[in-house]
């Protein structure tokens, strides 16, 4: 395909080399990292063996840090400093966490995302979910013998703009090159749609530790095509672990638990959860710190009981998806269950009533997330040139801006296929009116108040005018990622005020710049040379690029044009000889700049010819 | 201070393309869709930015572009009604959609009968009410939407079609009501 090779820099160099990209799933309660290796899609074990890593993350005061299995163990130990569930944190305020249960941690309040003040001082949960993928991509990186070229992260399909930038973030400050965030129901879908050659219309239902997520998707030849999408950001088996924890205290009558007894019994009642899977009661015994002493039985009865109204609550997103997808369950050819949670009984039995099928089983729910991200990875990589398959997926919850009277106009609806644009133009309410206050929300109902507030900006510099007579457009481009930026213009009276927002969640561009270079030099001076090698690996590739552009269509350049490209290829060139890993980013920057009209018209006329061609073949056959 | 002004315009006006041209279909209400569906996906085959992860960021996002683009064009052709409207515009006839709300007097008389049905079923939490009304609007629309077919293949009349529109724009309206009240009861 002639796009490809455009894009593909290294080919002619190499073009039988495997690029080591990886799928990350991470989870609530577990994390994985897998890979396709010689054509086999693969989880990656720790040196023990575990394909799992909890995904728990333990401070100590000297700045040490336990990341999995040894965090997870003592966890009861010192519940404040050892962080589990940080995915429910990612993207949330406080007001957000209300209802969420007990949780140990001395939370600090800050603008857009709460933080943890740990013994290792106050972490955001990017920082301890990077945590989580730095280990990863360690495990990686040792396990594959390189460095990664980049990796797919999966996100629940019900993350909203927030969380994903938070996710986004985290995995950059991990030292993660992120070649795409991935909805995980689409990722399982993937997988197992590839695994078992499945035409159709298929339901995803994912309840994870913390998330729900259902997606309703078209699988044909090479095309997974998302529907509909909705879900539950804030539920999952935690609440049911909630449940049974709450269950406990009344059962036994013990006095109100301390943060270590709180994480103990929040561990007995999950252990209790998991082990109803297979047997039909169990005991839940545990000695608390008062001396008081629990000694219970839970039986699969009860526990469905006080369980109930949670299967429930997963069952009207599922509605919902089916009639935004403009389908019925007769429809529905299977639905692939996703997800530690959905061993559960009650839930299995849930959603076989509800679809009038058995549930489809034959994957493990803990790995079909990570296992489709890794071969999402493989293709985005550029790892296989044939047999791609195209992925289409879609926006979980509208966007829009506040409008007067604090009600929301939508601009993106939900279920929009991705990459998505719109524009809308708004006016003055007042003579004169120099600035215009906008504020970007996200979600279904009507009032501001119930939607999350994602950005707010003002727009400055209109030109005093009559009321109603400015005319203001608005943007919203919502990337692959499912990621939203902004742009306004005031463009009138030729006059541009032009800005661009990114969602006041996520960190900025530059706290993310400093955590990583306090990173580097925290660590050692392998983390500069690094830093210094991905610089100059991605220079030659661009510099080769952009040789071969100008090469190839250098009639689409003007003389003028043609001379800053040049100068800007010297300047990088002359850097790449250097050891100033910043300053070499910044010259490859430029160079992006100086190209990107080319780049526009280059890929304008491949894509043009390649759809006459298909037309032409279209003809012919 | 904002107000919403207008109605939401098309992202990409470098594109210089139009939608039936990007699919290489004829320029007509009636369209063969499992052809739109094919030549949608060979379209996003080789622009979506999918193919071009690793690529420069200049690639990166002028593929972004195309398959917003592609995303647009595919949407619009998808539905009759923007189809339909879409066409109208080609044609260089406005739909005035948010500037004209007159209507023929009998239409004007159904209309306000549908939203007296559905403001009553919403006070009464009466769903299966709420879904009378529902096929009703369904019936109707697919009278409009022979309309359209007649106007814009068959009689060439963009201003009839344009009418036809701004009756399916208020039935769609009231469909978006009874949906969203509908899900609301089931909350």
């Amino acid at each position: 395909m002639a796009l490809l090779q455009i894009s593909e820099p290294g080919e002619s160099a190499a073009p039988h080399q495997h690029r080591l990209a990886v799928g990350i799933d991470l989870g609530t309660t577990n994390s994985l990292v897998a890979t396709v290796r010689s054509g086999v899609t693969v989880v990656l074990n720790d040196e023990q063996g575990h394909p799992l890593l909890p995904s728990v993350v333990r401070y100590f005061p000297d700045g040490r840090v336990d990341v999995g299995y040894p965090a997870q163990r003592r966890q009861s130990e010192d519940p404040r400093n050892t962080i589990v569930s940080v995915k429910r944190l990612m993207g949330r305020g406080l007001k957000d966490l209300e209802g969420t249960g007990r949780l140990p941690y001395r939370f600090v309040d800050a603008p857009g995302m709460v933080q943890l003040d740990t013994s290792a001082g106050v972490k955001s949960p990017v920082e301890v979910s990077a945590d989580i993928l730095r280990t990863l991509r360690m495990r990686a990186e040792a396990s594959l013998g390189g460095e990664l070229v980049g990796a797919v992260i999966t996100v629940p399909a019900y993350f909203d703009d927030a969380q994903r930038q938070a996710t986004k973030d985290a995995a950059r400050l991990a030292g993660l090159n992120v070649l795409r965030l991935l909805n995980e129901p689409t990722a399982a879908a993937i997988a197992y749609g590839l695994d078992n050659g499945s035409e159709g219309t298929y339901a995803v239902f994912d309840l994870g530790g913390g998330t729900f997520d259902i997606s309703i998707l078209k699988l044909s030849k090479g095309v997974f095509e998302v529907l509909a999408t909705n879900g539950d950001s804030a539920l999952g088996g935690d609440d049911f672990d909630q449940r049974v924890f709450c269950w406990t205290l009344e059962k036994a009558h013990v006095a109100p638990p301390n943060d270590r007894d709180t994480r103990l019994l929040l561990t007995k009642a999950r252990d209790a959860k998991e082990a109803l899977t297979t047997h039909p009661d169990i005991n839940v015994n545990a000695a608390l710190s008062s001396g008081e002493s629990v000694n219970l039985v839970l039986d699969v009865e009860t526990f469905a009981d006080i369980t109930r109204t949670l299967v429930s609550k997963t069952l009207v997103p599922t509605r919902k998806a089916l009639r935004d997808a403009g389908l019925t369950v007769a429809d529905i050819k299977g639905v692939v269950m996703v997800g530690g949670a959905t061993r559960m009984p009650q839930i299995q039995r849930a959603v076989g009533e509800f679809f009038k099928q058995e549930p489809l089983n034959n994957l493990d729910p803990d790995k079909v997330v990570a296992l489709g991200a890794a071969m999402q990875a493989n293709v985005l990589a550029g790892n296989r040139a044939e047999g791609d398959w195209l992925l289409l997926d879609v926006i979980p919850l509208s966007l829009g801006v506040e409008t007067m009277g604090a009600l929301v106009e939508k601009i993106i609806p939900r279920n929009s296929t991705i990459p998505v644009a719109r524009a809308q133009e708004f006016t003055t309410y007042k003579d004169g009116q120099t600035a215009m206050a906008i504020h970007v929300v996200q979600g279904e109902r009507e009032l501001v108040a119930d939607c999350r507030s994602l950005a707010r900006f003002e727009l400055r510099g209109i030109a005093p005018m009559v009321a109603g007579s400015a005319r203001i457009r608005v943007t919203f481009q919502v990337d692959a990622d499912g990621l939203l930026s902004v742009t306004a213009r005031e463009a009138s009276q030729g006059v541009e005020a032009h800005v661009v927002v990114k969602p006041s969640y996520g960190l900025a561009d530059s706290d993310i710049t400093r955590m990583l270079e306090e990173s580097f030099s925290n660590a050692s001076s392998d983390m500069q040379a690094r830093a210094l090698r991905e610089q100059q690996v991605e220079g030659r590739q661009i510099l080769e690029a952009v040789s071969n552009a100008l090469r190839g269509d250098g009639d689409l350049v003007g003389e003028e044009e043609r001379a800053a490209i040049e100068k800007a290829m010297d300047r990088l060139q002359q850097l790449l000889e250097g050891s100033d890993h910043r300053a070499i980013k910044e010259a490859i920057e430029a160079l992006n700049h100086a190209t990107e009209p080319l780049a526009a018209r280059r890929m304008d006329r491949s894509v043009t010819q390649a759809l006459r061609g298909q037309k032409l073949s279209e003809i012919e056959s | 201070m904002t107000a919403p002004f207008s109605m939401q315009r098309s992202m990409n006006p470098e594109f210089s393309q139009n939608y039936f041209e990007l699919f290489g279909l004829p320029a007509a209400y009636a369209i063969d869709t499992s052809r739109l569906d094919v030549a949608y996906r060979d379209v996003q085959s080789q622009v979506h930015p999918d193919r071009f992860a690793n690529a420069p960021e200049a690639e990166r996002r002028r593929s972004m572009q195309w398959a917003t683009f592609a995303n647009e064009a595919y949407q619009t052709l998808k539905s009759p009604l923007s189809r339909a409207r879409y066409l109208v515009k080609l044609n260089g006839v406005d739909t005035e959609e948010e500037t004209n709300t007159a209507m023929p007097p009998d239409f004007l008389m159904r209309q306000m009968e549908w939203r007296e049905a559905v403001v009553g079923a919403k006070q009464t939490r009466d769903a299966d009410a709420l879904e009378n009304v529902a096929r009703e609007l369904a019936g109707e629309r697919k009278v409009l939407l022979s309309e359209l077919a007649r106007c814009l293949d068959v009689a060439k009349d963009y201003h009839g079609a344009a009418g036809a529109v701004r009756k399916m724009r208020f039935l769609e309206k009231l469909e978006e009501e009874i949906s969203g009240t509908l899900e609301l009861l089931e909350d």
